[in-house]
């Protein structure tokens, strides 16, 4: 017995829907093994982890806070991983995007009236887009693989961040803590819906939607499609490869700079020397998760926050390390890789006996 | 003093050239793995807890070898098997391997570590100048060297390199004259998730004795860079290695000197100093183009 891929002769329209659900099916078994190896019980864990967040209205808003800026990020990832541009570096473009906004509130304190925050939020895409240009411009200018260069900014960021709230833009009534000044009330993204939610939950799932329909309904997201599965035929269409990898690369950029200028706005209201628990990797996996759709990743943000206050919950309620969230989510990638397989191949077993020249060929 | 820095500069420059090393060898047999940190930081979490439990520090090594191709075997599944996005995969690996290294960890956070005993080669290492630096390394120094000679051999002197080149050049090719690619790519996937768990364990056993959450700080990647740098040549990544191992310690010893320049300013530098290499390579389109694997990163389903 062997078991064997055997190509389909289409994309299968089910295993597309399904392959993400058996994923985090796959996940929560995983999940409840390890519970069991670190000596939990693995019901209580599993609920404690995936579905007691979803009960209490606290926890219900602090899903909604971490799936924000998830959403947004993995909008702008799928733009990239469509057209076969591959930006690892969002948490870096988050970051920059997050000082770029921040720029404002911190040099010019007294500047408050209504047009502050909307300059905040575009000060940040721009922010978010020039860095994420930078391994665009050298992609398309001089060959250099964009994976690596924007992985590497990531580490640059950090270390622009940590120097700004040490140095130069530290609070100078701040007893020396490294944090700037807390953002006055005109730079504080305002809460919505009785304050259920920050504004940036409404923002980002218009932002959603809009891409949605532009990546099913317009020349552009058709451009975007046929560049990332056939870069040739494309460019019979008269696409260029490079104005494409700058634009998604911006548009990367700009998504993930406005997520980090809400966080800073909204949530955290200054900047601090860490300001996201690993957003721009996790959004990675909701690009995946959410099978490059926008629509999907605003469910599959709802997922990944889940394990954020997840890992939270399990801590404090069990004592299980809160790392199991990123373990979790690494196995969570790994699973919907897998189940991709899916949807282009069958599995199927075959017996030794099978001569091999004739056993497929379909 | 200078011998001082030129100490450190091994030190800093060894786990960069083993996991380097071992993922050339990946990519000169086409599969492109970008989980050599998840891979590196598993072998540094599973070296040290070993190497604590037990008290030996060779045990400790072995066991990052073998956490090392465990990390591998499952990204090998998904690509080859599975036939997964090889980029997709290798972050997956990444992002595991960092999660599971953080919850192996955490019992270890703070637990003083065991060094590595140093080799001291008799006569030569009382050498003066020389016989520090040369001959007074720990044995993964020596093994580091060891590995890149008998990578060099291996790929271009051997049968065995050549079918792994043929595999990574042209897989069509290969599969028609009888090999099998898949189970030579597997083995290629294997070598390298071993050099990447040494390398682990090189940083939590000998470059520092302990164990720091992400302790790894890019150098998977940064060894992932230095391959584009040798332009796929294993004699070059040990230029490439000791380059970045200077540039990794310059700040440890500017700091020393009492310059004027933003910490963070410095330990960027070998991030900066990464693209900035990548660029000048591959802006060089005949170098990178003559080495590079035609095949790298594209999948291989056998046709039954």
């Amino acid at each position: 017995m062997r078991i064997e891929l055997v190509k389909r002769k289409e994309h299968s329209r089910t295993m597309a829907l399904l392959s993400p659900l058996i994923a985090v099916a796959l996940t929560a078994l995983s999940a409840a093994i390890l519970f069991s190896i670190t000596g939990h019980n693995p019901l209580i864990g599993l609920y404690k982890f995936f579905i007691e967040p979803l009960t209490q209205q606290w926890s219900l808003e602090a899903t909604i806070d971490k799936a924000t800026p998830l959403i947004l990020i993995g909008c702008g990832l799928a733009v990239c991983y469509l057209s076969n541009n591959w930006n690892i570096g969002a948490e870096g473009q988050f970051v920059v995007g997050a000082l770029f906004g921040s720029a404002l509130p911190i040099l010019f304190p007294s500047f408050e009236n209504v047009i502050t925050l909307p300059l905040m939020l575009l000060f940040g895409a721009i922010g978010g887009a020039l860095w994420a240009l930078i391994p665009a411009l050298l992609k398309t200018r001089f060959n250099t693989n964009e994976i690596l260069t924007s992985l590497m900014l990531v580490y640059v960021a950090g270390l622009l961040l940590d120097y700004l709230v040490r140095g130069p833009w530290r609070d100078p009534d701040g007893y020396n803590f490294p944090e700037s000044r807390i953002f006055s009330d005109a730079a504080t993204l305002p809460e919505v819906f009785g304050g259920a939610m920050s504004l940036s939950a409404p923002i980002t799932i218009v932002i959603a939607i809009v891409l949605a329909i532009v990546l099913a309904k317009t020349l552009k997201g058709f451009e975007i499609r046929v560049m990332g599965e056939s870069p040739r035929a494309g460019s019979f269409a008269g696409f260029s490869a490079k104005r494409l990898t700058l634009f998604s690369f911006a548009i990367a950029g700009a998504l993930a700079g406005l997520a980090g200028t809400m966080e800073v706005s909204g949530a955290l209201n200054q900047l601090l020397p860490s300001i996201s628990p690993g957003y721009g990797f996790t959004a990675i996996i909701v690009a995946f998760l959410g099978r490059l759709n926008p629509i999907g990743i605003i469910i599959a943000g709802f997922v990944l926050a889940l394990s954020y206050i997840g890992g939270e919950g399990v801590q404090s309620a069990m004592g299980v390390s809160n790392e199991i969230a990123s373990v979790i989510q690494g196995l969570l990638l790994f699973f919907v890789l897998a189940c991709d397989t899916l949807i282009l191949y069958r599995i199927r077993m075959v017996s030794r006996r099978v001569p091999t020249g004739e056993a497929s060929h379909v | 003093m200078f011998e001082a820095v030129l100490l450190t500069v091994i030190t800093a420059a060894t786990p960069l050239l083993i996991a380097a090393v071992g993922e050339l060898v990946v990519e000169r047999s086409g599969v492109l793995n970008l989980g050599v940190e998840g891979m590196m930081i598993m072998g540094a979490v599973i070296g040290f807890a070993v190497a604590n439990q037990t008290g030996s520090g060779s045990l400790g090594v072995v066991a990052a070898v073998v956490a090392g191709m465990a990390m591998s075997a499952l990204f090998a599944f998904l690509v080859l098997f599975l036939v997964a996005n090889q980029v997709a995969t290798g972050l997956a690996l990444t992002i595991l391997g960092i999660g599971l290294s953080g919850m192996i960890g955490e019992a270890f956070i703070g637990v003083p570590g065991l060094d590595l005993p140093q080799l001291y080669i008799p006569v030569l290492s009382e050498i003066p100048f020389i016989g520090p630096v040369f001959f007074q390394q720990d044995a993964l120094v020596y093994l580091s060297f060891a590995l890149v000679a008998a990578v060099a051999y291996c790929l271009f002197r051997t049968r065995l390199g050549l079918v792994l080149r043929a595999v990574g050049d042209n897989h069509g090719s290969a599969h028609a004259l009888g090999y099998s690619v898949l189970k030579i790519r597997f083995m290629a996937i294997l070598f390298g998730g071993a050099c990447a768990g040494l390398a682990g364990a090189y940083l939590s056993l000998a470059y520092t004795p302990q164990w720091v959450e992400n302790m790894t700080a890019g150098r998977g990647w940064i060894a992932l860079a230095l391959v584009v740098f040798s332009s796929w040549l294993p004699l070059r990544v040990v230029v490439g290695a000791y380059l970045f191992g200077a540039v990794s310690v310059l700040n440890l010893h500017a700091q020393a000197l009492e310059f004027d320049i933003p910490s963070q300013l410095l330990s960027s530098l070998p991030y900066l100093a990464t693209i900035g290499v990548l660029v000048l390579i591959s802006a060089n389109r005949r170098l990178t183009l003559v080495n590079t694997p035609a095949c790298l990163g594209k999948p291989f389903v056998p046709d039954r």
